[in-house]
């Protein structure tokens, strides 16, 4: 048990936090370096080897660790150190309830792939998130400095807004998962299911084809609007361009962390690319199937490979497929993400709002009533 | 004492001495609103003890959360100094105040003193009792017309709020 959470917890800080967060940065600066016909990061050398400019995520730690840490004069003091601190551990905590793979059987135990399999996963996350708000709202007050003043107040009011919307827009996969809990979702996803089925069963159309038109039964079938209005809310809530108001270079010059140097800024900035990747988990678990391969259930993963081999080694075999194919959704939505943060440009405050509350939101309640209607006629 | 009796004592701790925090810090509106937080979230924790986990959720989401973050958005927004407070014009505030906590004191002294502390082995809950199936069941078949009753007096609410914050009505 002890072993079991402290091996959990070491992976999600390792892996995770400390591995695959700094090598975002890295992404980053390539994909906008492409982007824009730059090379980007590629100076950074230990004895004339670059390894394709990744160690400049490592030059950056260094630096921010060794930089000054500066305290402004007349800024809360206490406030102002801890305001990172409420930032980055509820980004570090939310890793705890993501599936990376499903529950796996070797004999008589069983290993399941998920920090803290809770039925109210997806709450848990949501509420951690409202915590993690304090911290930028609260560094923004703390700074004694008006441009900071004027990100925090921003930032609340942005984040309370999609916070709501946030929310609402996955109500739509609760309804047709009937579940909360991550695993459960994920699992709900490792199967298929006619496209064109309701042809077949309202209009009584015996058409071939239709058995045989199958796709994954991923939620962002189920739910195309929810997926691109979950994904616009929660990258809203993330405070990156296209939504970075709260940051504002050219307006506010860096808003709420302006005050901040050293490894503080750092947690800030972390902070912000280990939530990309929180949110590509998440797209990826609710909408894109989670660990599941597309049209090779778990069963017929193991069912094919233990016909060579024998089931324990087909398990394990089994489980390395799930975790990269989870992995490689990941990534895909951090590229997503990194895609649309570099080509869209930032909105003004006012569209921010205005596209939370009079586009996302009634478009969401929309979709709730639309998705408890399909459903209704589906099962009742 | 086991490890959930130690948290429920960090926590109820924490809670308390945020609480007073919150009442006594009247230099400070921020860091009063923040203590609040604190208090909420400890409240949250203490009901993850009790395993309510809807109950500790909902806490932590709405109250530690959504209510608190719109608190420290007004009084961020005013930007309250000391001065706005004459510290002459509260006596009866105050003293109301500390007739209404001491009357609350007695009253949960009182109960106290009538029911027993340790009531002997509850009766098991059934299966996923509190959790937010049974919740939304209850709410959506059971009380469904009181649900859409607070939910009209909600919009009423909400369009008040819109008449009175908006000064020119198109």
């Amino acid at each position: 048990m002890l072993i079991e959470a402290t091996v959990k917890v070491l992976f999600i800080l390792v892996v995770m936090v400390v591995g695959i967060a700094p090598v975002i940065t890295w992404i980053e600066r390539k994909q906008s370096a492409l982007m824009q016909d730059r090379i980007g990061a590629n100076r950074a050398d230990v004895g004339g080897i670059t390894v394709l400019g990744l160690l400049h995520p490592a030059a950056d730690v260094i630096k921010l660790m060794t930089k000054e840490d500066v305290v402004p004069e007349g800024a809360n003091r206490v406030m102002h150190l801890l305001s990172p601190l409420i930032v980055a551990v509820p980004a570090i905590s939310a890793f705890a309830v993501i599936p990376y793979g499903g529950v796996y059987r070797f004999g008589d135990t069983t290993l399941n792939l998920v920090g803290a399999d809770i039925d109210w996963g997806l709450l848990y996350i949501f509420a951690i998130g409202s915590i993690a708000a304090y911290g930028t709202v609260i560094a923004g007050w703390s700074s004694n400095n008006n441009w900071s003043m004027l990100g925090g107040l921003r930032a609340s009011a942005q984040l309370i807004s999609y916070e709501v919307t946030m929310g609402l827009t996955v109500v739509g996969v609760f309804m047709v998962f009937e579940t909360l809990r991550l695993s459960d979702m994920a699992l709900a996803q490792d199967t298929t299911f006619r496209l064109f089925g309701f042809l077949d069963r309202f209009f009584g159309l015996d058409w071939r084809w239709i058995d045989q038109v199958r796709v994954p039964a991923w939620g962002i079938f189920y739910q195309p609007l929810g997926f691109l209005m979950f994904l616009t809310a929660i990258m809203a809530e993330n405070k990156r361009p296209p939504f970075d108001i709260p940051e504002g270079e050219s307006e506010i010059i860096a808003g709420y962390h302006l005050e901040y140097s050293g490894m503080r800024f750092g947690l800030f900035f972390m902070s912000e690319f280990i939530e990309i990747i929180i949110i590509a988990a998440l797209t990826a678990t609710i909408f894109l199937g989670g660990w599941a391969v597309p049209y090779l259930s778990t069963d017929t993963i193991i069912g094919g490979i233990s016909r060579f081999f024998d089931v324990g080694f087909a398990t394990c075999l089994c489980i390395l497929i799930h975790f990269s194919t989870f992995m490689l959704k990941v990534f895909a939505m951090i590229w997503v993400q990194m895609l649309l943060r570099w080509s869209l440009p930032r909105f003004r405050y006012d569209q921010v709002m205005s596209l939370c509350w009079k586009i996302l939101l009634p478009l969401s309640i929309a979709n709730i009533f639309v998705t408890g209607l399909v459903l209704l006629w589906v099962k009742g | 004492m086991t490890v959930e009796a130690i948290l429920f004592y960090v926590f109820g701790i924490l809670a308390v001495v945020s609480a007073l925090g919150m009442v006594l810090n009247i230099r400070n509106t921020v860091a009063s609103a923040m203590s609040l937080v604190v208090t909420m979230v400890s409240l949250g924790a203490i009901y993850l003890l009790l395993e309510a986990y809807l109950v500790a959720v909902i806490q932590i989401m709405v109250y530690g959360g959504a209510i608190v973050v719109l608190f420290l958005f007004v009084v961020m927004l005013l930007n309250l100094s000391t001065d706005e407070f004459p510290p002459g014009k509260q006596r009866v505030a105050k003293l109301a105040v500390v007739i209404v906590g001491v009357a609350i004191l007695a009253q949960v002294l009182v109960a106290l003193g009538q029911a027993p502390l340790l009531v002997a082995q509850p009766e098991a809950v059934p299966e996923g009792f509190g959790g937010y199936r049974q919740l939304g069941l209850s709410l959506y078949t059971d009380y469904v017309l009181l649900v859409e009753m607070v939910s009209l007096l909600l919009l009423a609410a909400i369009v008040g709020a819109l008449i009175l914050a908006k000064r020119k009505i198109d």
